[in-house]
Protein backbone atom coordinates (compact mmCIF):
# COMPACT_ATOMS: atom_id res chain seq x y z
CA UNK A 1 0.00 0.00 0.00
CA UNK A 2 2.68 2.78 1.07
CA UNK A 3 4.45 1.58 -2.26
CA UNK A 4 1.72 2.62 -4.49
CA UNK A 5 1.00 5.57 -2.51
CA UNK A 6 4.56 6.88 -3.18
CA UNK A 7 4.97 5.30 -6.82
CA UNK A 8 4.44 7.42 -9.91
CA UNK A 9 1.57 5.72 -10.66
CA UNK A 10 -0.25 7.07 -7.76
CA UNK A 11 0.56 10.67 -8.69
CA UNK A 12 -0.29 9.78 -12.43
CA UNK A 13 -3.91 9.13 -11.14
CA UNK A 14 -4.12 11.63 -8.94
CA UNK A 15 -3.32 14.27 -11.30
CA UNK A 16 -5.00 12.67 -14.43
CA UNK A 17 -8.69 12.13 -11.87
CA UNK A 18 -7.82 16.23 -10.82
CA UNK A 19 -7.82 17.22 -14.90
CA UNK A 20 -10.78 15.47 -15.43
CA UNK A 21 -12.64 16.47 -12.66
CA UNK A 22 -11.85 20.73 -13.28
CA UNK A 23 -12.41 19.61 -17.49
CA UNK A 24 -15.64 17.65 -16.69
CA UNK A 25 -17.13 19.99 -13.79
CA UNK A 26 -16.13 23.82 -15.04
CA UNK A 27 -15.71 23.28 -18.68
CA UNK A 28 -17.94 20.81 -19.47
CA UNK A 29 -20.83 20.81 -16.80
CA UNK A 30 -21.91 24.06 -15.59
CA UNK A 31 -21.22 25.88 -19.02
CA UNK A 32 -23.54 23.20 -19.76
CA UNK A 33 -26.07 24.11 -16.93
CA UNK A 34 -25.81 27.29 -17.60
CA UNK A 35 -27.32 27.45 -21.56
CA UNK A 36 -29.25 24.83 -20.28
CA UNK A 37 -31.15 27.15 -18.51
CA UNK A 38 -30.91 29.92 -21.69
CA UNK A 39 -32.23 26.99 -23.79
CA UNK A 40 -34.76 26.46 -21.43
CA UNK A 41 -36.05 30.11 -21.07
CA UNK A 42 -36.03 30.41 -25.23
CA UNK A 43 -37.56 27.42 -26.31
CA UNK A 44 -40.46 27.36 -23.94
CA UNK A 45 -40.60 30.63 -25.14
CA UNK A 46 -40.80 29.77 -28.66
CA UNK A 47 -43.25 26.62 -27.80
CA UNK A 48 -45.57 29.87 -26.89
CA UNK A 49 -44.92 32.20 -29.74
CA UNK A 50 -42.61 34.32 -27.57
CA UNK A 51 -39.32 35.66 -28.34
CA UNK A 52 -37.58 34.72 -25.08
CA UNK A 53 -34.56 36.43 -23.73
CA UNK A 54 -33.01 37.86 -26.78
CA UNK A 55 -31.02 40.60 -26.16
CA UNK A 56 -28.18 40.52 -23.55
CA UNK A 57 -25.19 40.00 -25.70
CA UNK A 58 -21.28 39.88 -24.27
CA UNK A 59 -20.37 43.62 -23.39
CA UNK A 60 -17.08 43.33 -25.21
CA UNK A 61 -17.73 47.94 -25.90
CA UNK A 62 -15.93 48.11 -22.38
CA UNK A 63 -12.96 46.36 -22.94
CA UNK A 64 -12.54 48.66 -26.02
CA UNK A 65 -14.10 47.11 -28.96
CA UNK A 66 -16.20 48.95 -31.38
CA UNK A 67 -19.47 46.87 -31.00
CA UNK A 68 -21.00 44.73 -28.45
CA UNK A 69 -20.81 41.15 -29.03
CA UNK A 70 -24.21 39.62 -29.42
CA UNK A 71 -23.85 36.54 -31.85
CA UNK A 72 -26.31 34.78 -34.16
CA UNK A 73 -29.51 33.69 -31.80
CA UNK A 74 -28.93 36.71 -29.41
CA UNK A 75 -29.16 36.63 -26.07
CA UNK A 76 -26.17 34.66 -25.17
CA UNK A 77 -24.76 36.34 -22.50
CA UNK A 78 -28.03 35.97 -20.93
CA UNK A 79 -26.75 33.41 -18.06
CA UNK A 80 -23.65 35.47 -17.48
CA UNK A 81 -25.85 38.42 -15.96
CA UNK A 82 -28.17 35.89 -14.37
CA UNK A 83 -24.92 34.54 -12.70
CA UNK A 84 -24.25 38.15 -11.75
CA UNK A 85 -27.53 39.03 -10.71
CA UNK A 86 -27.69 36.21 -8.37
CA UNK A 87 -24.21 37.06 -6.49
CA UNK A 88 -24.76 40.61 -6.07
CA UNK A 89 -28.29 40.35 -4.61
CA UNK A 90 -29.06 40.28 -1.06
CA UNK A 91 -28.62 36.78 0.79
CA UNK A 92 -31.65 37.28 2.54
CA UNK A 93 -31.93 35.04 5.87
CA UNK A 94 -35.38 34.79 7.44
CA UNK A 95 -35.44 35.26 11.18
CA UNK A 96 -38.28 32.33 11.88
CA UNK A 97 -35.95 29.59 10.60
CA UNK A 98 -33.56 26.84 11.50
CA UNK A 99 -30.39 28.22 10.20
CA UNK A 100 -27.74 25.49 10.48
CA UNK A 101 -29.86 23.04 8.24
CA UNK A 102 -31.15 26.16 6.41
CA UNK A 103 -27.95 26.46 5.24
CA UNK A 104 -27.22 23.01 4.56
CA UNK A 105 -30.21 22.50 2.57
CA UNK A 106 -28.58 24.80 -0.63
CA UNK A 107 -25.24 22.46 -0.96
CA UNK A 108 -26.78 18.89 -0.66
CA UNK A 109 -28.77 19.93 -3.27
CA UNK A 110 -26.34 20.63 -5.16
CA UNK A 111 -23.31 18.16 -4.27
CA UNK A 112 -24.60 14.71 -4.75
CA UNK A 113 -25.96 16.05 -8.57
CA UNK A 114 -21.87 16.69 -9.02
CA UNK A 115 -20.56 13.74 -7.59
CA UNK A 116 -23.41 11.58 -9.75
CA UNK A 117 -21.01 12.97 -12.50
CA UNK A 118 -17.77 10.90 -11.22
CA UNK A 119 -18.71 7.34 -12.28
CA UNK A 120 -20.21 8.45 -15.58
CA UNK A 121 -18.37 7.42 -19.27
CA UNK A 122 -17.99 10.77 -21.14
CA UNK A 123 -15.85 9.08 -23.33
CA UNK A 124 -13.65 6.15 -24.36
CA UNK A 125 -9.88 7.46 -24.06
CA UNK A 126 -8.13 10.33 -24.53
CA UNK A 127 -4.09 10.14 -24.97
CA UNK A 128 -4.83 6.43 -23.70
CA UNK A 129 -6.88 7.95 -20.14
CA UNK A 130 -10.04 6.64 -19.64
CA UNK A 131 -12.48 9.62 -19.74
CA UNK A 132 -14.18 8.46 -16.59
CA UNK A 133 -13.32 10.31 -13.13
CA UNK A 134 -14.02 6.82 -10.81
CA UNK A 135 -14.33 3.98 -12.97
CA UNK A 136 -16.47 1.69 -10.64
CA UNK A 137 -17.38 -1.61 -11.18
CA UNK A 138 -20.45 -0.74 -8.79
CA UNK A 139 -20.79 2.74 -11.03
CA UNK A 140 -24.67 2.63 -11.30
CA UNK A 141 -25.58 1.28 -7.59
CA UNK A 142 -22.97 4.39 -6.72
CA UNK A 143 -25.29 6.72 -9.02
CA UNK A 144 -28.65 5.80 -7.39
CA UNK A 145 -26.94 5.62 -3.93
CA UNK A 146 -25.87 9.18 -4.29
CA UNK A 147 -28.52 10.59 -6.35
CA UNK A 148 -31.26 9.57 -2.89
CA UNK A 149 -29.06 11.55 -1.13
CA UNK A 150 -30.29 14.83 -3.07
CA UNK A 151 -33.98 14.87 -1.89
CA UNK A 152 -32.39 15.44 1.29
CA UNK A 153 -31.72 18.93 0.18
CA UNK A 154 -35.18 19.19 -0.56
CA UNK A 155 -36.49 17.84 2.78
CA UNK A 156 -34.05 20.08 4.90
CA UNK A 157 -35.05 23.18 2.88
CA UNK A 158 -38.70 22.41 3.42
CA UNK A 159 -38.22 21.49 7.29
CA UNK A 160 -35.83 24.39 8.22
CA UNK A 161 -37.82 27.37 6.33
CA UNK A 162 -40.07 26.69 8.90
CA UNK A 163 -42.97 27.96 7.12
CA UNK A 164 -45.77 26.25 5.56
CA UNK A 165 -45.39 26.27 1.78
CA UNK A 166 -41.82 24.86 1.90
CA UNK A 167 -42.90 22.35 4.54
CA UNK A 168 -45.69 21.12 2.38
CA UNK A 169 -42.90 21.24 -0.84
CA UNK A 170 -40.78 19.18 1.24
CA UNK A 171 -43.39 16.17 2.23
CA UNK A 172 -44.12 15.47 -1.18
CA UNK A 173 -40.97 15.37 -2.38
CA UNK A 174 -39.63 12.73 -0.20
CA UNK A 175 -42.82 10.75 -0.75
CA UNK A 176 -42.24 11.08 -4.83
CA UNK A 177 -38.77 10.30 -4.17
CA UNK A 178 -39.18 7.30 -2.47
CA UNK A 179 -42.35 5.93 -4.70
CA UNK A 180 -39.83 6.54 -7.74
CA UNK A 181 -36.95 5.16 -6.69
CA UNK A 182 -37.87 1.90 -6.74
CA UNK A 183 -39.28 1.87 -10.48
CA UNK A 184 -36.02 3.64 -11.30
CA UNK A 185 -33.93 1.26 -9.76
CA UNK A 186 -36.11 -2.05 -11.40
CA UNK A 187 -36.29 -0.08 -14.86
CA UNK A 188 -32.22 -0.24 -14.61
CA UNK A 189 -32.09 -3.94 -13.67
CA UNK A 190 -32.96 -5.32 -17.65
CA UNK A 191 -29.46 -3.28 -18.57
CA UNK A 192 -27.73 -4.69 -16.22
CA UNK A 193 -28.52 -8.31 -16.61
CA UNK A 194 -28.60 -7.89 -20.62
CA UNK A 195 -24.78 -6.34 -19.92
CA UNK A 196 -24.17 -8.76 -16.57
CA UNK A 197 -21.93 -6.13 -15.07
CA UNK A 198 -22.85 -2.63 -12.88
CA UNK A 199 -19.56 -0.65 -14.03
CA UNK A 200 -21.18 1.97 -16.61
CA UNK A 201 -18.18 1.22 -18.68
CA UNK A 202 -18.57 -2.11 -19.26
CA UNK A 203 -22.15 -1.52 -20.05
CA UNK A 204 -20.73 1.10 -22.38
CA UNK A 205 -18.68 -1.18 -23.72
CA UNK A 206 -20.57 -4.00 -24.24
CA UNK A 207 -23.27 -1.76 -26.62
CA UNK A 208 -20.11 -0.89 -28.32
CA UNK A 209 -20.03 -4.45 -29.42
CA UNK A 210 -23.25 -5.15 -29.84
CA UNK A 211 -25.46 -2.13 -30.89
CA UNK A 212 -27.07 0.65 -28.51
CA UNK A 213 -29.50 -1.12 -26.32
CA UNK A 214 -32.41 1.28 -27.67
CA UNK A 215 -31.32 0.83 -31.45
CA UNK A 216 -29.51 -2.42 -31.62
CA UNK A 217 -28.79 -2.09 -35.34
CA UNK A 218 -25.70 0.15 -34.85
CA UNK A 219 -23.26 -2.39 -34.79
CA UNK A 220 -24.66 -4.61 -37.76
CA UNK A 221 -27.62 -6.02 -38.39
CA UNK A 222 -28.94 -7.35 -34.99
CA UNK A 223 -29.58 -11.38 -34.61
CA UNK A 224 -32.82 -13.08 -32.69
CA UNK A 225 -31.65 -12.32 -29.44
CA UNK A 226 -31.14 -8.68 -29.85
CA UNK A 227 -34.43 -8.20 -31.71
CA UNK A 228 -36.53 -10.23 -28.76
CA UNK A 229 -34.63 -8.32 -26.32
CA UNK A 230 -35.59 -5.05 -27.70
CA UNK A 231 -38.86 -5.15 -26.37
CA UNK A 232 -38.19 -5.22 -22.57
CA UNK A 233 -35.55 -2.69 -22.92
CA UNK A 234 -37.95 -0.04 -24.74
CA UNK A 235 -40.52 -0.51 -21.66
CA UNK A 236 -37.60 0.00 -19.26
CA UNK A 237 -36.66 2.71 -21.53
CA UNK A 238 -39.83 4.35 -20.91
CA UNK A 239 -40.39 3.58 -17.27
CA UNK A 240 -36.43 4.62 -16.41
CA UNK A 241 -37.37 8.15 -18.34
CA UNK A 242 -40.49 8.51 -16.76
CA UNK A 243 -38.79 8.03 -12.77
CA UNK A 244 -35.61 10.09 -14.25
CA UNK A 245 -38.21 13.25 -14.46
CA UNK A 246 -39.69 12.65 -11.35
CA UNK A 247 -36.38 11.90 -9.80
CA UNK A 248 -34.80 15.12 -11.24
CA UNK A 249 -38.47 16.89 -10.15
CA UNK A 250 -39.33 17.77 -13.69
CA UNK A 251 -42.65 19.69 -14.98
CA UNK A 252 -45.23 16.52 -15.10
CA UNK A 253 -43.70 15.50 -11.11
CA UNK A 254 -42.91 18.86 -10.02
CA UNK A 255 -45.03 18.78 -6.75
CA UNK A 256 -42.21 20.15 -4.64
CA UNK A 257 -41.68 23.32 -6.31
CA UNK A 258 -45.69 23.61 -8.08
CA UNK A 259 -45.42 27.41 -8.80
CA UNK A 260 -49.11 27.65 -9.02
CA UNK A 261 -50.31 26.14 -5.26
CA UNK A 262 -47.03 26.02 -2.97
CA UNK A 263 -45.66 29.51 -4.22
CA UNK A 264 -41.98 28.44 -5.21
CA UNK A 265 -42.26 24.80 -3.00
CA UNK A 266 -39.29 24.28 -0.82
CA UNK A 267 -37.23 27.04 -2.05
CA UNK A 268 -39.58 30.31 -1.45
CA UNK A 269 -37.90 31.36 1.70
CA UNK A 270 -34.50 30.75 -0.11
CA UNK A 271 -32.62 33.96 -2.15
CA UNK A 272 -29.64 34.96 -4.01
CA UNK A 273 -27.32 32.63 -4.12
CA UNK A 274 -28.73 30.09 -1.67
CA UNK A 275 -31.60 30.34 -4.36
CA UNK A 276 -29.32 29.87 -7.12
CA UNK A 277 -27.91 26.18 -5.80
CA UNK A 278 -31.29 24.82 -5.74
CA UNK A 279 -31.68 25.78 -9.24
CA UNK A 280 -27.74 24.76 -10.45
CA UNK A 281 -28.52 21.86 -8.92
CA UNK A 282 -31.70 20.78 -10.46
CA UNK A 283 -30.38 21.29 -14.01
CA UNK A 284 -27.11 19.25 -12.80
CA UNK A 285 -29.42 16.51 -11.86
CA UNK A 286 -30.99 16.64 -15.14
CA UNK A 287 -27.60 15.97 -17.04
CA UNK A 288 -26.86 14.06 -14.50
CA UNK A 289 -29.51 11.93 -15.38
CA UNK A 290 -29.46 12.24 -19.36
CA UNK A 291 -25.98 11.34 -18.98
CA UNK A 292 -27.25 7.89 -17.41
CA UNK A 293 -30.04 7.46 -19.77
CA UNK A 294 -27.18 7.94 -22.65
CA UNK A 295 -24.98 5.37 -20.55
CA UNK A 296 -27.49 2.68 -20.39
CA UNK A 297 -29.71 2.67 -23.42
CA UNK A 298 -27.99 4.69 -26.06
CA UNK A 299 -24.45 3.87 -26.01
CA UNK A 300 -22.57 6.06 -24.25
CA UNK A 301 -20.03 8.06 -26.38
CA UNK A 302 -19.92 5.56 -29.19
CA UNK A 303 -21.32 6.51 -32.75
CA UNK A 304 -21.72 4.13 -35.39
CA UNK A 305 -18.49 4.01 -37.71
CA UNK A 306 -16.59 6.29 -35.15
CA UNK A 307 -13.37 4.44 -33.72
CA UNK A 308 -12.52 5.04 -30.00
CA UNK A 309 -10.00 7.03 -28.40
CA UNK A 310 -6.82 4.22 -29.31
CA UNK A 311 -6.97 5.56 -32.71
CA UNK A 312 -5.76 8.67 -32.06
CA UNK A 313 -6.60 12.55 -29.25
CA UNK A 314 -8.89 13.78 -32.54
CA UNK A 315 -11.30 10.38 -31.74
CA UNK A 316 -11.13 10.71 -28.40
CA UNK A 317 -11.96 14.46 -28.38
CA UNK A 318 -14.72 13.43 -30.90
CA UNK A 319 -16.30 10.21 -28.84
CA UNK A 320 -17.26 13.00 -25.83
CA UNK A 321 -18.76 15.28 -28.11
CA UNK A 322 -20.80 12.35 -29.26
CA UNK A 323 -22.11 11.59 -25.76
CA UNK A 324 -22.56 15.60 -24.47
CA UNK A 325 -24.52 15.84 -28.11
CA UNK A 326 -26.78 13.08 -26.94
CA UNK A 327 -27.18 14.46 -23.92
CA UNK A 328 -27.86 17.78 -25.45
CA UNK A 329 -30.63 15.96 -27.25
CA UNK A 330 -31.96 14.87 -24.34
CA UNK A 331 -32.18 17.69 -22.12
CA UNK A 332 -34.07 19.50 -25.28
CA UNK A 333 -36.47 16.41 -24.79
CA UNK A 334 -36.60 16.97 -20.65
CA UNK A 335 -37.53 20.89 -21.59
CA UNK A 336 -40.18 19.80 -24.90
CA UNK A 337 -42.02 17.42 -22.16
CA UNK A 338 -41.75 20.41 -19.49
CA UNK A 339 -43.23 22.74 -21.63
CA UNK A 340 -45.91 20.36 -22.97
CA UNK A 341 -47.23 18.67 -20.08
CA UNK A 342 -49.67 20.05 -16.85
CA UNK A 343 -48.39 18.71 -13.70
CA UNK A 344 -49.77 15.32 -12.17
CA UNK A 345 -52.66 15.72 -9.21
CA UNK A 346 -50.73 14.19 -5.94
CA UNK A 347 -52.45 10.65 -6.03
CA UNK A 348 -52.02 10.41 -9.59
CA UNK A 349 -48.87 10.35 -8.99
CA UNK A 350 -48.68 8.44 -6.16
CA UNK A 351 -51.11 5.79 -8.34
CA UNK A 352 -48.39 6.42 -11.17
CA UNK A 353 -45.66 5.26 -9.44
CA UNK A 354 -46.96 2.66 -7.21
CA UNK A 355 -49.62 0.79 -9.38
CA UNK A 356 -47.87 1.07 -13.20
CA UNK A 357 -44.33 2.40 -13.14
CA UNK A 358 -43.33 -0.04 -10.28
CA UNK A 359 -45.06 -3.19 -11.45
CA UNK A 360 -43.90 -2.63 -15.25
CA UNK A 361 -40.21 -2.24 -14.17
CA UNK A 362 -41.12 -5.46 -11.88
CA UNK A 363 -41.91 -7.67 -14.66
CA UNK A 364 -40.01 -6.21 -17.25
CA UNK A 365 -37.28 -7.89 -15.39
CA UNK A 366 -38.73 -11.39 -15.32
CA UNK A 367 -39.24 -10.88 -18.76
CA UNK A 368 -35.92 -9.97 -19.64
CA UNK A 369 -34.63 -12.94 -17.56
CA UNK A 370 -36.79 -15.05 -19.51
CA UNK A 371 -35.64 -14.00 -23.09
CA UNK A 372 -31.65 -14.05 -21.67
CA UNK A 373 -32.91 -17.79 -20.88
CA UNK A 374 -34.09 -19.09 -24.12
CA UNK A 375 -31.62 -17.39 -26.00
CA UNK A 376 -28.68 -18.31 -24.28
CA UNK B 1 -80.82 15.45 -4.79
CA UNK B 2 -76.83 15.63 -5.16
CA UNK B 3 -75.45 16.47 -9.21
CA UNK B 4 -73.21 13.68 -10.23
CA UNK B 5 -70.55 14.72 -12.68
CA UNK B 6 -70.58 12.02 -15.60
CA UNK B 7 -67.27 11.12 -16.17
CA UNK B 8 -66.09 9.97 -19.58
CA UNK B 9 -65.69 6.23 -20.36
CA UNK B 10 -61.83 6.36 -21.38
CA UNK B 11 -60.93 3.54 -23.79
CA UNK B 12 -57.67 1.87 -22.82
CA UNK B 13 -55.83 3.83 -25.32
CA UNK B 14 -56.54 6.82 -23.30
CA UNK B 15 -56.12 5.07 -20.08
CA UNK B 16 -52.54 4.50 -21.19
CA UNK B 17 -51.45 8.46 -21.25
CA UNK B 18 -48.98 7.87 -23.72
CA UNK B 19 -50.84 8.31 -27.32
CA UNK B 20 -51.98 12.05 -25.80
CA UNK B 21 -49.05 12.66 -24.37
CA UNK B 22 -47.48 12.35 -28.04
CA UNK B 23 -49.78 14.20 -29.33
CA UNK B 24 -49.38 17.04 -26.97
CA UNK B 25 -45.30 17.21 -28.16
CA UNK B 26 -46.67 17.14 -31.64
CA UNK B 27 -48.11 20.47 -30.63
CA UNK B 28 -45.69 21.95 -29.20
CA UNK B 29 -42.83 21.41 -31.74
CA UNK B 30 -44.87 22.44 -34.24
CA UNK B 31 -45.37 25.94 -32.88
CA UNK B 32 -41.48 25.84 -32.24
CA UNK B 33 -40.65 24.71 -35.66
CA UNK B 34 -43.47 27.81 -36.89
CA UNK B 35 -41.15 30.29 -34.39
CA UNK B 36 -37.85 28.69 -35.90
CA UNK B 37 -38.80 29.44 -39.62
CA UNK B 38 -40.15 32.49 -39.08
CA UNK B 39 -43.81 31.74 -39.82
CA UNK B 40 -45.66 33.23 -36.29
CA UNK B 41 -45.67 36.59 -35.67
CA UNK B 42 -43.95 37.78 -32.98
CA UNK B 43 -45.13 40.37 -30.59
CA UNK B 44 -44.05 44.08 -30.99
CA UNK B 45 -40.25 44.48 -30.24
CA UNK B 46 -40.42 47.45 -28.14
CA UNK B 47 -37.77 49.93 -28.05
CA UNK B 48 -36.93 49.09 -31.55
CA UNK B 49 -40.82 49.17 -32.76
CA UNK B 50 -43.06 51.38 -31.17
CA UNK B 51 -46.52 52.03 -31.04
CA UNK B 52 -46.19 55.48 -33.05
CA UNK B 53 -46.87 54.44 -36.33
CA UNK B 54 -50.15 52.09 -34.87
CA UNK B 55 -51.73 54.54 -32.73
CA UNK B 56 -55.42 55.39 -33.72
CA UNK B 57 -56.61 58.98 -34.14
CA UNK B 58 -58.52 59.70 -31.28
CA UNK B 59 -55.65 58.14 -28.73
CA UNK B 60 -55.03 60.13 -25.18
CA UNK B 61 -51.94 60.83 -24.90
CA UNK B 62 -50.22 63.55 -22.90
CA UNK B 63 -51.64 66.72 -22.49
CA UNK B 64 -49.71 69.82 -24.15
CA UNK B 65 -50.23 73.56 -24.58
CA UNK B 66 -50.54 74.72 -28.54
CA UNK B 67 -49.77 77.93 -30.09
CA UNK B 68 -51.19 79.34 -32.87
CA UNK B 69 -49.28 79.40 -36.56
CA UNK B 70 -48.78 83.42 -35.39
CA UNK B 71 -46.91 82.33 -32.47
CA UNK B 72 -49.10 83.27 -29.76
CA UNK B 73 -49.85 81.47 -26.72
CA UNK B 74 -53.67 80.16 -27.15
CA UNK B 75 -53.83 79.81 -23.64
CA UNK B 76 -55.57 82.99 -21.56
CA UNK B 77 -55.16 81.55 -18.26
CA UNK B 78 -59.27 81.13 -16.91
CA UNK B 79 -58.10 77.99 -15.41
CA UNK B 80 -61.43 76.32 -16.32
CA UNK B 81 -58.96 73.15 -17.03
CA UNK B 82 -56.61 73.99 -13.28
CA UNK B 83 -60.71 73.65 -11.31
CA UNK B 84 -62.04 70.42 -13.94
CA UNK B 85 -58.98 68.41 -13.32
CA UNK B 86 -59.75 65.48 -11.24
CA UNK B 87 -56.58 65.19 -9.69
CA UNK B 88 -55.49 68.32 -9.54
CA UNK B 89 -52.68 67.76 -11.35
CA UNK B 90 -52.37 71.60 -13.08
CA UNK B 91 -51.04 74.43 -11.62
CA UNK B 92 -51.91 77.57 -13.36
CA UNK B 93 -50.64 81.07 -11.70
CA UNK B 94 -52.21 83.81 -14.32
CA UNK B 95 -50.71 87.46 -15.49
CA UNK B 96 -51.82 90.22 -16.79
CA UNK B 97 -50.22 91.03 -20.06
CA UNK B 98 -48.97 94.25 -20.33
CA UNK B 99 -51.28 97.58 -21.88
CA UNK B 100 -48.44 98.01 -24.45
CA UNK B 101 -48.10 94.52 -25.72
CA UNK B 102 -49.78 93.99 -29.44
CA UNK B 103 -52.30 91.16 -27.29
CA UNK B 104 -53.17 93.45 -24.44
CA UNK B 105 -56.89 92.80 -25.84
CA UNK B 106 -56.94 89.53 -24.84
CA UNK B 107 -56.00 90.16 -21.00
CA UNK B 108 -54.19 87.82 -19.35
CA UNK B 109 -51.95 84.83 -19.53
CA UNK B 110 -50.31 81.93 -17.98
CA UNK B 111 -47.30 82.99 -16.07
CA UNK B 112 -46.65 79.60 -14.82
CA UNK B 113 -48.65 76.14 -16.20
CA UNK B 114 -47.29 73.15 -14.62
CA UNK B 115 -49.08 69.30 -15.22
CA UNK B 116 -47.74 66.95 -12.67
CA UNK B 117 -47.49 64.02 -14.83
CA UNK B 118 -47.32 61.66 -11.78
CA UNK B 119 -50.96 62.65 -10.95
CA UNK B 120 -52.40 63.14 -14.73
CA UNK B 121 -54.90 60.30 -15.31
CA UNK B 122 -54.90 61.04 -19.01
CA UNK B 123 -59.05 61.85 -18.86
CA UNK B 124 -58.93 64.70 -21.39
CA UNK B 125 -61.49 66.32 -19.00
CA UNK B 126 -58.52 69.63 -19.82
CA UNK B 127 -59.31 69.34 -23.36
CA UNK B 128 -63.23 68.86 -23.43
CA UNK B 129 -63.46 72.50 -21.11
CA UNK B 130 -60.87 74.53 -22.30
CA UNK B 131 -62.46 77.29 -24.51
CA UNK B 132 -59.37 78.80 -26.35
CA UNK B 133 -58.68 75.29 -27.64
CA UNK B 134 -54.98 75.45 -26.17
CA UNK B 135 -54.81 72.18 -24.33
CA UNK B 136 -54.46 69.24 -26.18
CA UNK B 137 -53.65 65.42 -25.58
CA UNK B 138 -51.21 64.38 -28.01
CA UNK B 139 -49.86 60.33 -28.63
CA UNK B 140 -46.70 61.30 -26.13
CA UNK B 141 -46.93 58.21 -24.19
CA UNK B 142 -43.98 57.12 -22.52
CA UNK B 143 -43.54 59.79 -20.27
CA UNK B 144 -40.81 59.20 -17.68
CA UNK B 145 -37.90 60.74 -15.39
CA UNK B 146 -35.99 60.09 -12.69
CA UNK B 147 -36.70 62.46 -9.78
CA UNK B 148 -41.12 63.88 -9.11
CA UNK B 149 -39.51 67.34 -10.14
CA UNK B 150 -38.71 65.91 -13.53
CA UNK B 151 -42.20 64.52 -14.06
CA UNK B 152 -44.04 68.39 -13.69
CA UNK B 153 -44.15 69.50 -17.30
CA UNK B 154 -44.04 73.22 -16.83
CA UNK B 155 -45.03 75.67 -19.76
CA UNK B 156 -41.88 75.58 -21.71
CA UNK B 157 -41.90 71.49 -22.14
CA UNK B 158 -45.65 72.02 -22.50
CA UNK B 159 -45.26 73.92 -25.45
CA UNK B 160 -42.40 72.04 -26.99
CA UNK B 161 -45.10 68.84 -26.81
CA UNK B 162 -47.50 70.86 -28.31
CA UNK B 163 -46.16 72.15 -31.25
CA UNK B 164 -48.34 74.94 -33.41
CA UNK B 165 -51.84 74.40 -34.13
CA UNK B 166 -53.38 75.63 -37.07
CA UNK B 167 -56.99 77.49 -37.33
CA UNK B 168 -59.63 75.83 -35.68
CA UNK B 169 -59.31 72.30 -34.94
CA UNK B 170 -62.39 69.46 -35.21
CA UNK B 171 -62.70 69.70 -31.24
CA UNK B 172 -65.55 68.17 -31.08
CA UNK B 173 -65.21 65.30 -32.71
CA UNK B 174 -67.31 62.21 -31.64
CA UNK B 175 -63.87 59.95 -31.45
CA UNK B 176 -61.95 62.06 -29.18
Amino acid sequence: MMSFLSSSDFWFLVGTSLAKTIFLIFLVVLPMVSYTVYAERRVSAAMQDRSGPNRVGFPISLLGFKKDFSPFLGGLGQPVADAVKFLLKEDFVPGHVNKPYFWLAPCLAMIPSIVVLAAIPFGSTFLGVDMVVANLNVGILYIFAISSVGVYGIVLAGWSSNSKYPFLGGIRSTSQMISYELGLGFSAVPVLLIAGSTSLTKITQYQVDHGWLLLPFTAGMPGLREILLWIPVVIAFVTFTICMFAETNRLPFDLPESETELVAGYHTEYSSMKFALFFLGEYTAMIAGSSLIVVLFLGGWNFPFIPDGSAGWFWGLVNISVFFGKVAVLLFFFIWVRWTLPRFRYDQLMKLGWLYIFEIALVNVFLTAGILAFTK
Amino acid sequence: MAYVVPRPNLTWKEKMYLPSIVAGLMVTIKHLKNMLSGKTKVLMQYPEEKWDAHMPEHYRGAPTLVKDTKDRERCVACQLCEFICPPRAITIVPEEIPGDSKWAKVEKRPLKFDIDMIRCIYCGMCEEVCPEQAIFLRKDYAITGITRAEMVHDKKKLYELGGVFDGLVQKWNPLK
